[in-house]
């Protein structure tokens, strides 16, 4: 694959209601801190990608909305409706083709506009599962009971990944829910559906985020410090949820092998030095380490409880809060990608972690992590 | 043996509905303020082009420039396209048929660049023309939405 | 930096007013098993999926993911990308540039609706601004009503004129078994059918279908392995440039001068890229988004086919007929069967056809470039060329 890089980043707060914000605010406001922060105008941008979807904004072609705000007056505009990270993926494809040397993403989502479980119900099969009521916490909690009782894994284990990540959130100004939380007290939350406790799952959010990125030559005219895309794939599981092993992470194997083949990575654990993945809620921070390498199946637990994965730990896992602390759906995966950028510059603030020079950032897309995108960035082209 | 009975098994979602509670944005709110308080339109300028957005938005799309600097403008204008709508349908956000035929059209208000959509109050196409000019009638009681703007009258009929 | 791309295979289903014997499931994945044989492929060899379709017209969350059982995107790369109107011509392009990307070889677009199975209309109004247009607008018939009203207004054009673009539709769809439509209609049927919004009649207008497109398009590399000789992608472009309802009448003058700047736009981005001239001499055939008929007289001249206003003479010279200089929609078009979001994909699906010598009664002969466009949201547009040579570079 040809290098491409990631030259301007932008993200607004994720914050539960930003009420005087429509869809066109949070993403120019988005979009004019990723052009800042690169250092460009929006002449300078060849082409644009948006990331939105029609559920969530309750417009059928939601990209409408964004079309001013994104700067894509007379040029060439896409949209992809899934998560940010496969919508980057796409801005990067553009570029690959030669057809274009910088693309902008932007994707944008304001989860306090609608009723969260009717928009996720409607994931689910109209004739056979819609009339349960079943929705994103209820399937996912399906999916962490199979995985708990397949590996022995407690609630416990899965609650130390909220602890961590809700007390990383107080060192990222733009998370949303920075917590100082004890085992404890992520274990006397309320149950939302069991396993799943209030504590376990992410938030209700909105915001919005953009990435700017650059073929080889651009990029380096552009910044002086590129991070480049040196592997990315991704991967589809069955659709019902009685089509597959939820306790089994194989589509996320599958993408993430092919991006470490890309980016040349055969040892993740030593060679990865910073991970940011889609923990939507406690249990899947477990289940995303194993399936991209890091741990055996089942150990998940394990090495959170052995440190590892802290901010100071061996690899650190989700030092800006992950999903756990802000969610805005869709954005979500674009904000890990964006905290690998600013880890890899060094400019991630009170959050940096020492020598990040390969990092790790991961999106999902439908019900229970059916479908997984997996970045390799590194500082060295 | 029994015969075989084929029927078509239809599923219906039935009043199944998805409440939204959409931002108006700043400027958007204060369009609808001042429908609602002042019978009144305003519209929003470019600091770049010069151009004035009615209803305001919060980019210029040609400049990617920031709109701030609320301009009132008329509440009569000129009718830039019309149709007459004829058949029924159901209204989306009311879940209610929406009375036909009636009368709408993009309506270029003195002072504004760009136009807004609203009915007319005239259902006969040949009695319409592009380049009309119109006046807006409001609503005794207002909410602050487009409908405080009961519609569009022809002015020189 | 960058592989050249070809479509290699084509499948439809028939398209009809409705389905019932199939959910949306079923559909597609007729279309996808009838591109693979098309194709002389398996599943197996599709290296990554693109798809799309309008999420409100069939109620479904997460199209690409609800899919994989149709799709065949099971253990694979899927996407989906959803633009309204121009979502076949979106996802089409998306599958170009993830081939000439250089990282998947064989990439499989589907382009899909059940419209049977929503209320368009409604879907249709959500597509706008809540506060703005929502509360007046009334569907896609009626947003098309107003550019007729203005195009009329500038240029003097009649209904009649746009009747003769209809009775050209439905009279090639005659051709194409596929079509949802097939009717012998005349001027006078046109004329006489109800308003459904001043000035747009029933006859005027396209349909609501439910059908799904596959097609497979592949890289320069593998391009030798199949059947079919290959229909190159010569050039893509695209512009979705306004967010209300009344933004594109917003750069047009009442008294001369409209302007139709989206296709205008995109049309010369791709004419410039492969050093286009004159279209209407140099393209051989045009499978064009003309979503009702006064379409099909003003965007020929915003596509370059004649000058402005002079729409209506071109199409009752009969250039645009079969047989004529250069034929526009031998399929019959959008009008004959409009399911949205595979629209815009049997538009590249048919140029391809045409390309390949594969289009039966409705081949027009010696085809060598080819021109198919996407429409839809806010007069929005896409457009590709097509060619029967591998261009000499990459050039999308």
């Amino acid at each position: 694959m040809e290098p491409v890089a990631v030259v301007g980043v932008g993200m607004t707060a994720m914050r539960r209601e930003r009420r005087e914000d429509g869809y066109a605010d949070l993403v120019y406001e988005a979009v004019r801190l990723a052009l800042e922060d690169a250092g460009m105008t929006i002449d300078q941008v060849d082409n644009v990608v948006t990331v939105s979807n029609d559920f969530f904004d309750g417009r059928t072609i939601s990209s409408m909305a964004v079309q001013d705000a994104c700067g894509s007056y007379d040029k060439n505009v896409s949209t992809v409706e899934g998560d940010g990270t496969f919508g980057a993926f796409y801005g990067l494809m553009r570029i690959l083709s030669g057809s274009f040397e910088t693309t902008l993403v932007c994707a944008h989502h304001k989860g306090s506009e609608s009723v969260m479980p009717l928009i996720t119900n409607a994931m689910f099969d109209p004739v056979y599962e819609r009339f349960l009521g079943v929705e994103a916490v209820t399937s996912s909690a399906l999916q962490a009971r199979a995985y708990m009782d397949r590996f022995g894994v407690s609630e416990e284990d899965c609650a130390l990944v909220s602890v961590k990540n809700h007390a990383n959130a107080f060192r990222n100004p733009l998370a949303q829910l920075p917590l100082e939380l004890t085992v404890e007290e992520v274990m006397s939350s309320p149950y939302v559906a069991e396993p799943l406790k209030v504590l376990d799952c992410c938030p209700i959010s909105d915001g919005a985020s953009a990435v700017i990125l650059a073929s080889a030559e651009r990029a380096e005219k552009i910044t002086s410090k590129p991070v480049w895309v040196k592997g990315v794939a991704h991967c589809c599981d069955a659709y019902h949820l009685g089509d597959r092993d939820l306790s089994d992470v194989r589509a996320l194997r599958d993408a993430a092998r092919r991006a470490y083949s890309m980016a040349g990575i055969s040892d993740p654990r030593r060679e990865i030095d910073l991970v940011e993945l889609y923990d939507a809620f406690s249990y899947m921070e477990l289940m995303w380490l194993e399936g991209l390498g890091f741990c055996g199946p089942g150990e998940g637990g394990k090495l959170t409880a052995s440190g590892s994965t802290a901010p100071e730990g061996e690899i650190p896992v989700n030092p800006s809060g992950g999903c756990l602390s802000g969610h805005p759906v869709l954005v979500a995966g674009l904000n890990r990608l964006i905290e690998c950028v600013l880890q890899i510059r060094g400019e991630a603030g009170e959050r940096q972690v020492d020598n990040v020079r390969t990092a790790v950032a991961h999106g999902i897309n439908g019900p229970c992590g059916q479908s997984h995108c997996v970045w390799v960035l590194g500082g060295e082209r | 043996m029994a015969e075989e009975r084929k029927e078509l098994i239809k599923l219906e979602s039935g009043e199944a509905e998805q409440p939204f509670r959409w931002s108006a944005g700043v400027y958007g709110s204060k369009f609808l303020t001042e429908l609602r308080d002042n019978k009144r339109f305003v519209g929003v300028r470019c600091p770049q082009c010069g151009k004035v957005y009615v209803p305001p938005r919060n980019v210029c799309g040609p400049c990617f420039v920031e709109l701030t600097e609320l301009v009132p403008v008329s509440d009569e204008g000129v009718i830039v396209t019309f149709t007459v709508v004829s058949f029924g349908f159901v209204d989306p956000s009311t879940g209610k048929q929406k009375p036909v035929p009636y009368g709408y059209a993009v309506i270029k208000l003195d002072g504004a660049d760009t136009y807004i959509l609203h009915y007319l109050d005239e259902t006969d196409p040949q009695k319409i023309r592009v380049g009309a000019r119109v006046k807006a009638v409001f609503e005794e009681e207002r909410h602050g939405s487009m409908l405080d703007v009961r519609h569009f009258t022809l002015l020189d009929r | 930096m960058g592989k050249r791309v070809a479509v290699v295979g084509v499948g439809m289903t028939k398209q009809r007013s409705s389905r019932p014997d199939v959910n949306g499931q079923e559909l597609i994945n007729e279309a996808v098993r009838a591109a693979l044989e098309d194709a002389g492929i398996s599943r197996r060899d599709i290296d990554a999926v693109v798809i799309g379709n309008m999420d409100h017209f069939e109620g479904i969350n997460y199209v690409d993911t609800w899919s994989v059982d149709g799709s065949g995107a099971l253990m694979k790369p899927i996407m989906k990308l959803t633009t309204g109107g121009t979502t076949g011509t979106t996802v089409a392009m998306a599958a170009y540039y993830h081939v000439a990307s250089g990282l998947f070889d064989r990439v499989l677009a589907i382009g899909w609706e059940k419209n049977s199975e929503s209320d368009t209309t409604g879907a249709i109004i959500t597509a706008f601004d809540p506060f703005w247009d929502r509360p007046i607008f009334a569907g896609a018939v009626a947003g098309l009503a107003l550019e007729a009203t203005q195009y009329m207004h500038l240029t003097g054009a009649t209904e009649e004129d746009a009747a003769y673009v209809a009775v050209r539709e439905r009279r090639h769809a005659l051709n194409n078994p596929y079509a949802h439509l097939h009717i012998n209609l005349t001027i006078e049927d046109v004329m006489n059918s109800p308003y459904l919004s001043w000035p747009v009649k029933m006859g005027d207008m396209c349909p609501r279908t439910d059908g799904a497109c596959a097609v497979i398009f592949a890289s320069e590399d593998v391009v030798d392995e199949f059947p079919n000789r290959p229909a190159w992608i010569l050039a893509v472009a695209d512009r979705h440039l306004w967010a209300y309802t009344s933004d594109p009448y917003v750069n047009q003058a009442l008294e001369n001068g409209w302007w139709f700047p989206a296709l205008e736009w995109a049309a010369r981005e791709v004419y410039d890229k492969v050093g286009i001239r004159d279209p209407l001499k140099e393209v051989d055939v045009a499978e064009l988004y003309l979503p009702y008929s006064f379409a099909g007289l003003r965007y020929m001249e915003s596509l370059g086919f004649c000058g402005r206003g002079e729409g209506p003479a071109l199409v009752r010279s009969g250039a645009t007929d079969m047989g004529g200089k250069c034929p526009v929609n031998p399929s019959g078009g959008v009008m004959s069967s409009n399911a949205i979001g595979a629209t815009g994909l049997l538009r590249v699906a048919e140029c391809a056809l045409q390309i390949q010598g594969r289009a039966g009664d409705r081949q027009v002969p010696e085809v060598k470039i080819a021109l198919a466009t996407g429409f839809g949201g806010c007069f929005w547009s896409d457009v590709l060329l097509m060619g029967r040579e591998m261009p000499e570079k990459p050039r999308g």
